[in-house]
């Protein structure tokens, strides 16, 4: 059994929870390691979006028109594709002018203007009272039909009224006292309560595992799931028209767009998503995950609803239970008292969710931009010369939530029973729709002026009032009917649901029509013909230009009078306290590189308009311009002086772009200079090199050469023999330094491309054939056993004859040094593959060692130790051979394992020259 | 900035797939009596679509970071 006491206490133990996850979080954020700077929290955050009209009402409203609830969470889908362009911008105008609220951001836009941030106050606390009044009356309804278990009545039967209303005031009371411990146990400096977003994440998870819950029951419990439901529901032919509700009905497609539309406002600009999503927003970042987790948190709350009225509908045919309960008496008829109060849970999550976040963003937009304005303007309260008003601040706030949610409560008796839960919901999307064309205007447009602002919002809320509010209140009975049938004065033209003769739509379509039309009409046609002041015009372009700023000094640029540092403390003080204001100054001084207060500070431009934002940040814009006005004497500057600093900016920031340019290329050509540098430093070393080499081996022949002529010449008698042996020497001396010096032209002419090449068809095998006949007689001398394993016939190659000659001479006469010296063997092979020559020299020498296989083939490269080895060749020849082997395409290289021999190879791709 | 830009327009262009996803006349092709499984056609539509539209949304959201 459900008793009342139950149910209270389970509500209360409920409430306390939400209390610790807050106070915890809070706590934490004081420590510096913050629970919500995350995506998912933000993301789920943003699912006080959905409410208790989400929770109860789409099933009553698929209950009436099958799927006419959905366009308010597909708009909202839609219109968060457009975030990343929207959102983000707004985020980054928030951050930057420290804004507090949505009338804060529209104040702050027109000019600071006090007027236009009280007019918006005093918008959203109209329209949204229906809503807050829909929270009261889902709660205590439910609450109401709950304590009847297991008897099902419904609230407007049960006959009890008076106890009833008791219930909602009961609500609103203590929602009141909750949202008070909530949102202003502190005056943030950045207006963010972190613990307030953890707890409405928590709720978001709540009420989706409640509704998922209870939507499972339906679909999987009672019936057999998704399709069951619906053909059971086919089956009776009233319920089977719903499925095809667009069809004839009379502006059906219309309706549906408007709602669209409508809901695309609303996810932006009800205060309460403004609240969360943009002044809560800790990172801008988060907006990457929350574009598409909400879409899907809201998708996977839908997904029940139809499935749950159907349900409904054919559980309670009679038509005796409301379709706005159903979620709640289904479990209520099947005895599943435990789900019923988790349903209740969840529909007290989603109500709590959005009173908490409502009111606390409704008060303090009512503090910064109604009251406070206002108080400082009255000069016999001496308001400028208090001490310390944070008190005052946070006393303001507290009364205004009271009063709030006394108003909902006021709602909610007057007219809360006329309507159903979507409709009341829907009446505040209108209201608060009306936002849009000053704020989207305002970050796009920069002609939007401020009066431009207030007479498009008067205009649009008036028309809000005349064909929203005042039916609503005509029909609980508070103004006479008459109203909506005749029109005022019995003038038909001007009937409140039919103004100006249209009809065939619903009611919200009728007055987003009008409103819109005279809202934007109204803005843009005022705007275009009055001039804009200084002020909005250097707002404006703060604005709409936001990403072309740096810093967050964007605003000091425009200020020019005189202040003093300590009158500037002094109102920090007044506000935050002396601890915290001592920390804002440091802030400032750390930045500037002095320390407080040690250096002193100039009270300069910058420095005035960094308090003035850290203020706003607590009072709003426009107040703290206020503030920061009593304390500091200002030269106005005129239009043309702050379109001449705009101009000069935006000029200063193309100059900017060409300079970084410039300098991009300046230093990429510095990297090309310094590598070319590098290039020629190592040319210039091997070029030194080569030169000490060259001398150093045209040196050893010729010391040889002059030592023996030098004996011929100074001892006559020198023996015969001896005499031809000195002489052999001398000659042979001779023709290596003949022989080396041919090999350094030869190279010099290569590098330098000057060489002669000859280019014909070669036939490869013919030059191994022909060098090895030349060698024939040097081989046999030495004992050299040669082999020469040569196809048929080779294709011919593109190359030099005697080029090709040389390097198989060389190879060869390498060859023949290096093989082993008693048992010498030479194997020579020439294959055709893959369109390509492969020349093999292979001996039985010592073989050459792996980290000597590139070396071998550089310049004057010898192997061996050259101090005690007589060297063996010039130390160019493979160099050379290499080279005109590349010359021609191919590839020449080295295998060989010490001790097993070595072997030569090379290749030379076929082909004749064309 | 061209990378905010282009991903800027993608989702302007999701946007507008969008409002033609649920809007007259491609809702109007879906408004009949048939059934997908049991379900309506139109809701089956609906939701599929809309489901379809937040996965482009994620991925177009979560692409080059």
């Amino acid at each position: 059994m459900l008793h009342g006491s139950t149910i209270i206490f389970t509500s209360f133990a409920y409430l306390g929870l939400l209390f610790a996850i807050a106070y915890y979080a809070d706590k934490r954020a004081d420590a510096g390691r913050s629970i919500i700077a995350s995506p998912y929290i933000y993301s789920l955050s943003l699912a006080v979006y959905a409410t208790a009209w989400t929770f109860y009402g789409s099933v009553g409203r698929a209950a009436s028109d099958g799927i006419g609830f959905l366009p308010i969470y597909i708009g909202p889908t839609l219109m968060i594709a457009l975030w990343w362009v929207v959102l983000r911008k707004i985020l980054r105008i928030s951050k930057q002018n420290r804004i507090t609220s949505l009338a804060d951001f529209i104040a702050s836009r027109y000019g600071k203007s006090a007027l236009l941030g009280g007019l918006v106050t005093v918008i959203a606390i109209i329209g949204i009272l229906p809503y807050i009044s829909l929270q009261l009356k889902a709660v205590s309804n439910s609450f109401t039909i709950l304590v009847q278990y297991p008897d099902i009545i419904m609230p407007s039967v049960a006959g009890e009224a008076p106890t009833r209303e008791d219930t909602a005031l009961w609500v609103a009371m203590i929602l009141a006292a909750f949202t008070i411990a909530f949102g202003t146990r502190h005056l943030d400096v950045a207006e963010h309560h972190q613990g307030m977003v953890a707890a409405i994440a928590f709720e978001s998870l709540v009420k989706l595992l409640a509704f998922l819950a209870v939507g499972a029951f339906v679909t999987f419990g009672i019936y057999d799931g998704f399709g069951d439901v619906f053909t059971r529901a086919a089956a009776v032919p009233k319920l089977r028209a719903m499925m095809t509700p667009l069809e004839g009905v009379a502006g059906g497609y219309a309706n549906w767009v408007w709602l669209t539309i409508l809901s695309m406002m609303a996810i932006m600009f009800l205060p309460r998503q403004f609240q969360v999503a943009v002044i809560e927003n800790v990172d801008e970042k988060h907006l990457s995950k929350a574009i598409w987790l909400f879409p899907l948190y809201m998708l996977a709350i839908n997904i029940f609803v139809l499935p749950i009225a159907f349900g409904g509908l054919l559980r309670f045919p009679d038509g005796t239970v409301d379709a706005d309960t159903f979620v709640l008496t289904l479990p209520m008829a099947e005895k599943h008292e435990l789900l019923a109060l988790l349903v209740f849970i969840g529909g007290l999550s989603a109500a709590t969710g959005m009173v908490i976040v409502e009111t606390i963003a409704l008060s303090t937009m009512a503090c910064n931009d109604l009251v406070m304005p206002l108080l400082l303007r009255l000069p016999s309260l001496r308001l400028n010369e208090r001490r310390d008003l944070t008190g005052l601040l946070l006393g303001i706030r507290r009364g205004a939530i009271v009063l709030i949610l006394l108003l909902g409560y006021l709602y909610f008796k007057l007219a809360g029973e006329a309507y159903a839960l979507v409709s009341i919901g829907l009446i505040s999307f209108a209201a608060v729709a009306q936002f849009a064309p000053a704020i989207l205007g305002g970050i796009f447009w920069k002609g939007g002026t401020r009066r431009g602002a207030l007479w498009g919002l008067s205009a649009g809320f008036a028309v809000w009032l005349y064909t929203l509010l005042l039916p609503a209140l005509a029909r609980s009975g508070w103004l006479p009917i008459s109203l909506l049938e005749q029109g005022p004065f019995g003038i038909e033209l001007l009937r409140p649901l039919q103004l100006f003769g249209l009809s065939g739509l619903d009611q919200i379509t009728h007055a987003m029509i009008w409103s819109m039309i005279a809202n934007i009409g109204a803005y843009v046609a005022v705007s275009l013909s009055v001039v804009q002041s200084a002020d909005e015009h250097r707002q404006a372009s703060l604005f709409v230009d936001v990403f072309r700023q740096t810093g967050e000094g964007g605003g000091a640029r425009f200020w020019r009078g005189t202040a003093s540092v300590p009158d500037l403390y002094n109102l920090l003080a007044r506000f935050f306290g002396a601890a915290s204001a001592d920390s804002t100054f440091a802030d400032y001084a750390t930045a500037k590189g002095l320390r407080w207060p040690d250096d002193p500070l100039v009270a300069d431009a910058e420095l005035v308009h960094y308090v003035e934002v850290q203020l706003a940040g607590a009072i709003g814009a426009a107040s703290a311009r206020v503030m920061v006005a009593s304390v500091v004497t200002e030269e106005a500057l005129t239009i043309d002086e702050v379109r001449e600093i705009l101009d000069e900016a935006s000029q200063v920031v193309v100059y900017s772009h060409r300079l970084e340019q410039k300098s991009r290329e300046l230093e990429a050509a510095t990297a090309e200079l310094r590598e070319a540098n590098e290039r020629l430093k190592e040319l210039d070393r091997l070029k030194d090199d080569f030169v000490s080499t060259v001398t150093h081996e045209l040196r050893t022949p010729l010391t040889s050469i002059r030592a023996f002529t030098e004996i011929l010449l100074e001892d006559p008698d020198v023996e015969p023999a001896q005499r031809t042996k000195f002489l052999g020497i001398i000659t042979k001396e001779a023709e290596r330094l003949t022989r080396l010096i041919n090999q350094v032209l030869d190279l010099a002419k290569i590098e330098s491309g000057k060489a002669d090449w000859v280019e014909s068809g070669v036939d490869m095998k013919e030059v191994i054939s022909d060098t090895l006949a030349a060698m024939g007689q040097l081989f046999k001398e030495k004992g050299i056993k040669v082999e020469a394993r040569l196809p048929e016939r080779v294709s011919a190659v593109t190359a030099d004859l005697d080029r090709m000659i040389q390097v198989m001479l060389n190879l060869l006469s390498n060859a023949a040094k290096f093989c082993d010296g008693t048992n010498g063997w030479v194997e020579i092979a020439l294959a055709e593959r893959d369109g390509a020559l492969r020349i093999d020299v292979r001996d039985n020498g010592s073989g050459i060692s792996a980290d000597e296989h590139e070396a071998i083939f550089s310049k004057f490269h010898q192997v061996g130790d050259t101090l005690t080895d007589k060297p063996h060749g010039s130390g160019l020849g493979l160099h050379i051979s290499r080279q005109i082997v590349e010359h021609f395409g191919g590839r020449m290289w080295v295998e060989s394992t010490p001790g097993r021999g070595a072997r030569f190879s090379f290749t030379l791709p076929v082909g004749v020259p064309t | 900035m061209s990378e905010f830009q282009s991903k800027g327009q993608r989702f302007v262009a999701l946007c507008m797939f969008g409002l033609l996803l649920f809007n007259y006349p491609i809702l109007a092709l879906f408004n009949f009596s048939g059934t997908v499984f049991g379900v309506p056609a139109l809701y089956a539509y609906i939701f599929a679509a809309w489901a379809a539209l937040i996965a482009m949304m994620a991925v177009v959201a979560e692409a080059d970071r």
